[in-house]
C-alpha cells in the first residue's frame, strides 16, 4: 500500500550542496551597480533561500545530484568552467529541474528590501494597506452596448 | 455512534454551504462534515512579505504540492490538466479568483442547438431565481446591461477598470468585439459584514481583507446562526446503506483520527467533481458492488475540466501589475457556436492584470525573456509591471473515457483510496484552444503589446471539476434525477459540479450554487413525500 504523507519540515542541505546552490544563485542573478542591487548569493538573501526551501528541498537535492553527475564529480568543488558547462547542460536538457532552481532563488531574491526598493515597490505586504487601482471610465463600453445582444436565444 | 441527524451534508464548500443555508429554515437537524478546517484571515499570505512564496507552499492551489493535513493525494499523472482545489470551510472558494459568471441559456441546450452531448433537464429560466438569490448572498460585483446575458441585477458596483482594462478594452473596441466588466465575487463596497476590496491582488491565495465571497464568510455564518452544525476535520470514508438500499449515514474519521459513524435520514454530497465520485466509488456494498448510486456505471465518468489557454503580452507603459483583483473584464465574443471556426461551442476570455515580482521572474525566465547572468536586471525591468493579457476558458464536452477512479495503491493519511484522474484533451478542445490563442494574439497586437507569450493547455488549471455524477431523466444515462436525487438511492442527493451535464465555457461556481439552492428548494417542496 502506498500511503500519502503530508509535507513535513525538510532537513537542511549539506555544506557542499549549500556551496553549489550559492554558486548557482550568483550565476543566475548577479549584483548590479547600475540598479543598486545585490546578487542572489548575497549573504542575507542566500540565508533566506536556504531557510525557505520548504517543499522544494528534495527537488533541490535532486538537481544538485544531477549537477554532480554532469560535472563528473562534486559540482561544488569543480572548476568554474566545468560548473558553467554542467549548468548549461542542465538548462538545455531539463526545464523542470531548472525551474526548481529558478523558483527557490527568485522567490527570495524578489522580496529583499534592496531589490524591492530598486523596483519602486513599497517595503510591506499587501495587507492591510492595499493598493490603488484606477477606476477607469466605463463609457468605453458604449460601442459594445450599441451593438446589442450577443447571447443565443434558446427554443 | 453519534446522535442521528435529519440531514447530513458532506463538504462545506461552495455548494455545501448554499444547501445548508437553504435547508436551515426547515428547522431540521442538519450536520455538515468537512475534512478541512476554518481558515483565519490572519493566515492568508497577503499578511506577510512572503506572500508570493506561500502561493507555492501552504496556499498552493495544488493539493499534491500543498500537502496540508486536510488534503488528500490525487494521481493526475495521466492527465495534461492537473487538479487544483482547497480543502477547508469554504472549499474551492477560499482560493478561487472570484470570477463569477453564470452559464448562459444556450449552455443548457447543447444537444438541441449544436447536436452534441446532452441537454440538461433544467434550464436557465428555471435557475434564474436561484442565480439571483445566490448573487445577493455572495455579493456579486457587476455592471448591468451585459449584452452577453439576459437582463440581470448588479448587486455591487463593478471592479475598477484600471489601466489594464482600459488598454485591452480600447483594443476590443478597435476590433469591434464584445467585452464587459467581469461579474466578480469581490465586495466593491462594504457588504453584509465583508469589508470593501482594497486591491490586495492575488485573490487566488485567499483574501486577508475578507472582501472575496468565500462561503466561510457568506453562507456559513447565516447557516450556523440558524443552528446548522458544522463539524470540521472530519473526513468521510463512505456513505452506508441499510438493507432496504436507503442511505443510513456515513463513516468518517474525526479530528483525532477516530473512526465514527454518523446516522442520517438524508445524505447530501457536496465534495466537488473529484471528491464526490471518490466517496461514492468507495461506498461498496452487496447491493452496490460497483459503488453507491452507480447502477448506470457513470459515477466518475464524463469528467470535464475547462481547458485553459494563456495569452500574455508585454507593453511599453506600466499597467496595473500585481495590484487589484486579477480579472477585471471579460469577453464573450467567441462563446456561442460558429461552425466556420472549426469547432462547436466556445470560450470566454478573462482579461487579466499583471504579475507580482516573483512570478514575473519565474515566467520571464521560463520563457527565455529574462536571462541568467548579465542582462538579467535590464530584461526584468522591461517586463515587471508591464504585462497584461487573458486566459481563455474553453468549454469541455463530456466523454466517458475522461474519468475519476479509485487508485489501486495510493491512499490518503486515513487509508482511504486516492482518486486517479484519466483525461484526454479532445480534438474539439484542441482546436478551440488554438483559436483562442490566435484571436488573443490579435487582441494584444491591437492593444500595442510588443511581445506575446502563449501557452495551452495550462497544466495547473484544473479548477473546475464537473460531470462525474451527471443529472438527467434517464437512470441508464445519468446518476441523479433533475432535482439532484440519486436514481438508485432515494435519500441521497448530490449538489456539486459532479451533476453538470455539460461544462459551459465559464467558471462554474455561480451555476453550482444556483443548482444547490434549486435542489434544496426541491427537497423542501417535497418534504412530505421526499422518498417516493
Amino acid at each position: 500500500m502506498s500511503q500519502w504523507i503530508p509535507v513535513t519540515s525538510p532537513a537542511p542541505l549539506q555544506d557542499a550542496q549549500r556551496r553549489a546552490l550559492r554558486w548557482i544563485a550568483s550565476l543566475m542573478v548577479p549584483p548590479s551597480e547600475e540598479h543598486g542591487v545585490p546578487g542572489a548569493d548575497d549573504e542575507a538573501i542566500f540565508a533566506d533561500i536556504l531557510g525557505s526551501l520548504g517543499r522544494d528541498a528534495d527537488a533541490v537535492r535532486s538537481v544538485l545530484r544531477r549537477l554532480d553527475e554532469l560535472a563528473g564529480g562534486l559540482f561544488a568543488d569543480s572548476a568554474d568552467d566545468a560548473q558553467r558547462a554542467a549548468v548549461e547542460r542542465l538548462r538545455k536538457d531539463d526545464a523542470a529541474l531548472t525551474a526548481v532552481l529558478v523558483a527557490v532563488v527568485v522567490r527570495c531574491y524578489y522580496r529583499d528590501d534592496r531589490v524591492m526598493r530598486s523596483l519602486g515597490m513599497q517595503l510591506r505586504p499587501p495587507y492591510p494597506k492595499g493598493f490603488e487601482v484606477e477606476q477607469g471610465d466605463w463609457s468605453l463600453l458604449e460601442p459594445v452596448r450599441a451593438r446589442g445582444r450577443v447571447y443565443r436565444e434558446v427554443p | 455512534m453519534s446522535e442521528p441527524v435529519d440531514v447530513l451534508i458532506i463538504g462545506a464548500g461552495a455548494s455545501g454551504a448554499a444547501v445548508a443555508w437553504s435547508l436551515a429554515d426547515t428547522r431540521m437537524r442538519i450536520l455538515c462534515l468537512e475534512q478541512g478546517d476554518w481558515v483565519k484571515s490572519t493566515e492568508y499570505p497577503s499578511n506577510g512579505r512572503d506572500w508570493e512564496e506561500r502561493q507555492f507552499g501552504d496556499f498552493s492551489t495544488s493539493p499534491n504540492r500543498r500537502g496540508n493535513a486536510a488534503d488528500y493525494p490525487i494521481d493526475d499523472s495521466d492527465s495534461p490538466i492537473k487538479v487544483v482545489n482547497f480543502n477547508g470551510v469554504g472549499g474551492g472558494t477560499i482560493l478561487y479568483a472570484g470570477h463569477f459568471p453564470r452559464m448562459h441559456p444556450s449552455d443548457f441546450r447543447v444537444r438541441t442547438l449544436d447536436g452534441v452531448a446532452d441537454d440538461w433537464p433544467v434550464d436557465y429560466a428555471m435557475l434564474e431565481p436561484y442565480f439571483a438569490l445566490n448573487d445577493r448572498m455572495m455579493g456579486i460585483a457587476a455592471l448591468a446591461g451585459d449584452p452577453a446575458y439576459p437582463p440581470k441585477e448588479a448587486v455591487l458596483p463593478p471592479l475598477p477598470l484600471g489601466r489594464t482594462g482600459t488598454t485591452l478594452g480600447r483594443a476590443m473596441n478597435r476590433l469591434g468585439w464584445h467585452w464587459w466588466a467581469a461579474d466578480s465575487a469581490m465586495a466593491t463596497r462594504d457588504y453584509e459584514g465583508r469589508a470593501k476590496c482594497i486591491n490586495l491582488g492575488h485573490c487566488i491565495a485567499g483574501c486577508a481583507q475578507g472582501a472575496k465571497a468565500s462561503t466561510d464568510l457568506t453562507y456559513w455564518p447565516h447557516a450556523i446562526r440558524q443552528r446548522v452544525e458544522l463539524r470540521t476535520r472530519c473526513r468521510v470514508r463512505e456513505v452506508t446503506v441499510n438493507e432496504h438500499g436507503i442511505a443510513s449515514g456515513a463513516v468518517y474519521y474525526d479530528a483525532e483520527g477516530v473512526e465514527r459513524f454518523q446516522p442520517a435520514e438524508v445524505v447530501i454530497l457536496a465534495c466537488n467533481g473529484v471528491g464526490t465520485p471518490r466517496i461514492l466509488l468507495n461506498s461498496v456494498s452487496g447491493r452496490f458492488p460497483n459503488g453507491l448510486a452507480n447502477t448506470s456505471g457513470l459515477v466518475g465518468r464524463n469528467l470535464m475540466f475547462h481547458p485553459y489557454s494563456s495569452i500574455r503580452g508585454y507593453f511599453d507603459e506600466p499597467l496595473d501589475g500585481y495590484r487589484g483583483p486579477h480579472i477585471g473584464t471579460w469577453s464573450q465574443q467567441f462563446y456561442e457556436t460558429d461552425h466556420s471556426r472549426g469547432f462547436v461551442r466556445g470560450y470566454t476570455y478573462q482579461f487579466v492584470r499583471g504579475q507580482g515580482p516573483v512570478l514575473t521572474a519565474m515566467t520571464g525566465m521560463a520563457s527565455g525573456r529574462i536571462p541568467w547572468g548579465e542582462g538579467h536586471h535590464a530584461a526584468y525591468r522591461q517586463l515587471f509591471d508591464r504585462s497584461a493579457g487573458m486566459v481563455a476558458i474553453c468549454e469541455d464536452l463530456p466523454e466517458q473515457h475522461n474519468s475519476v477512479t479509485l487508485h489501486p495503491q495510493l491512499k490518503d493519511a486515513h487509508g482511504i483510496p486516492a482518486p486517479k484522474i484519466t483525461y484526454r484533451l479532445s480534438e474539439n478542445s484542441q482546436r478551440m484552444l488554438e483559436h483562442s490563442i490566435a484571436r488573443g494574439a490579435e487582441i494584444l497586437q491591437a492593444a500595442g503589446a510588443r511581445d506575446i507569450v502563449t501557452e495551452a493547455p495550462l497544466p495547473n488549471a484544473g479548477w473546475h471539476l464537473m460531470g462525474t455524477a451527471r443529472m438527467g431523466t434517464d437512470p441508464g444515462r445519468s446518476v441523479v434525477n433533475p432535482w439532484g436525487r440519486s436514481h438508485d438511492v432515494k435519500n441521497l442527493f448530490i449538489v456539486d459540479g459532479s451533476i453538470f451535464v455539460t461544462s459551459g465555457g465559464v467558471n462554474p461556481t455561480a451555476t453550482i450554487q444556483a443548482l444547490a439552492l434549486y435542489v434544496a428548494d426541491s427537497i423542501k417542496q417535497r418534504l412530505a413525500n421526499l422518498f417516493d
